[in-house]
């Protein structure tokens, strides 16, 4: 946008039209947009969470969350999860002071711990399936695959997003726009954590003491 | 209290680089540490006999946790973007709230105002 304004003769003023702190995101309007967008998932997640809370004890004479949940595996992926919000918030300095190896290491790391969460969360579906606990059994186990899956498949195309951020930062570097694309995928991330924290509670912990 | 000093922490670094205040963060993660663990602590050591309560407190602790998060790893406070995250996060949070509170509370009353059926009826239709 700002190139087609400058090819125009005389028209380097617009360059100021900015406020000045809207420097300071690296991405002024964009992190504006983008906390609407997560806000607009937010509500995504709050119909499924109102979908999962209305059925929840709707069993269809099938299993209940105290037979099938394995908590301690519960644990480990919220473990997992958190510690990559954690991470993530260490390649954020690094990115900041234009440290290209250290940001691109944390990001992996996150990377790798997300990845270990979709995969035992992957394990933990392919488990309860086999259990005859597949989405198709109940009420309860359509909506709980249907939150949980919908959080997984977020958490997914983050995976995809933090590879695609180290592959750019190697060809581009720490420009203005990376900067902002990774402070975008570090709010993604952030909120996924969030729901999360909405998923062990609510769904797992909730359904075993009920 | 704890809310507060988070809130206070981005404010020596606001002028500097907008999202990077450490301590706000450090002491989030150490927060959403301790109140990831207590609530797997309570349910599966039973420390409680009366799941209601255990309920309750896990229910307090994960709005507690939200905060947390939202406050030192999104950095949700009043100055960014001229307070406009915070009056679409205000906004959501009503509308989150609506949409499963209102949801849980009449599908339970529409569940409890039900003629009884049978138990089989029941379980098929459930």
């Amino acid at each position: 946008m700002t190139d087609h304004v400058t090819d125009a003769p005389g028209a380097a003023i617009t360059w100021h039209h900015l406020d000045p702190d809207d420097h300071d995101h690296g991405g002024g309007a964009t992190v504006l947009g983008f906390w609407i967008y997560l806000m607009s998932d937010a509500l995504i997640f709050a119909s499924l969470f109102a979908m999962f809370g209305v059925v929840s004890t709707s069993y269809a004479g099938g299993p209940v969350p105290r037979q099938i949940f394995d908590l301690p595996l519960v644990a480990l992926n919220t473990a997992l999860l958190l510690a990559s919000s954690i991470t993530f918030g260490q390649a954020m300095p690094h990115m900041e002071a234009g440290r290209i190896g250290p940001t691109r290491l944390w990001l992996a790391v996150t990377g790798l711990l997300g990845a270990a969460f979709v995969g035992i969360e992957l394990y933990e579906f392919s488990h309860l399936i086999a259990e005859g606990a597949g989405p198709q059994r109940s009420a309860f186990l359509s909506a709980f695959f249907t939150l949980v899956g919908t959080h997984g498949a977020h958490v997914t195309v983050g995976l995809i997003w933090i590879a695609t951020m180290l592959i750019q930062i190697g060809q581009h570097g720490l420009t203005g726009e990376m900067r902002r694309r990774v402070m975008c995928l570090s709010m993604f991330w952030h909120f996924l954590d969030i729901i999360w924290i909405g998923v062990f509670n609510f769904v797992y912990l909730y359904g075993v003491i009920r | 209290m704890s809310t507060h000093s988070l809130h206070a922490a981005p404010g020596p670094q606001g002028s500097a680089r907008g999202h990077g205040s450490r301590r706000g963060y450090r002491i989030g993660a150490v927060l959403s540490i301790i109140l990831t663990v207590v609530p797997f602590w309570l349910v599966m050591s039973g420390a409680l006999p009366d799941p209601a309560v255990t309920a309750a407190i896990i229910f307090a602790l994960a709005l507690v946790q939200i905060v947390v998060h939202v406050v030192s790893f999104l950095h949700l406070d009043t100055q960014s973007e001229g307070g406009w995250t915070l009056l679409a996060f205000l906004f959501t949070a009503v509308i989150v709230v609506l949409t499963i509170g209102g949801s849980v509370w009449v599908m339970y009353h529409l569940n409890a105002n039900m003629m009884p059926m049978p138990d089989s009826a029941t379980s098929t239709m459930r």
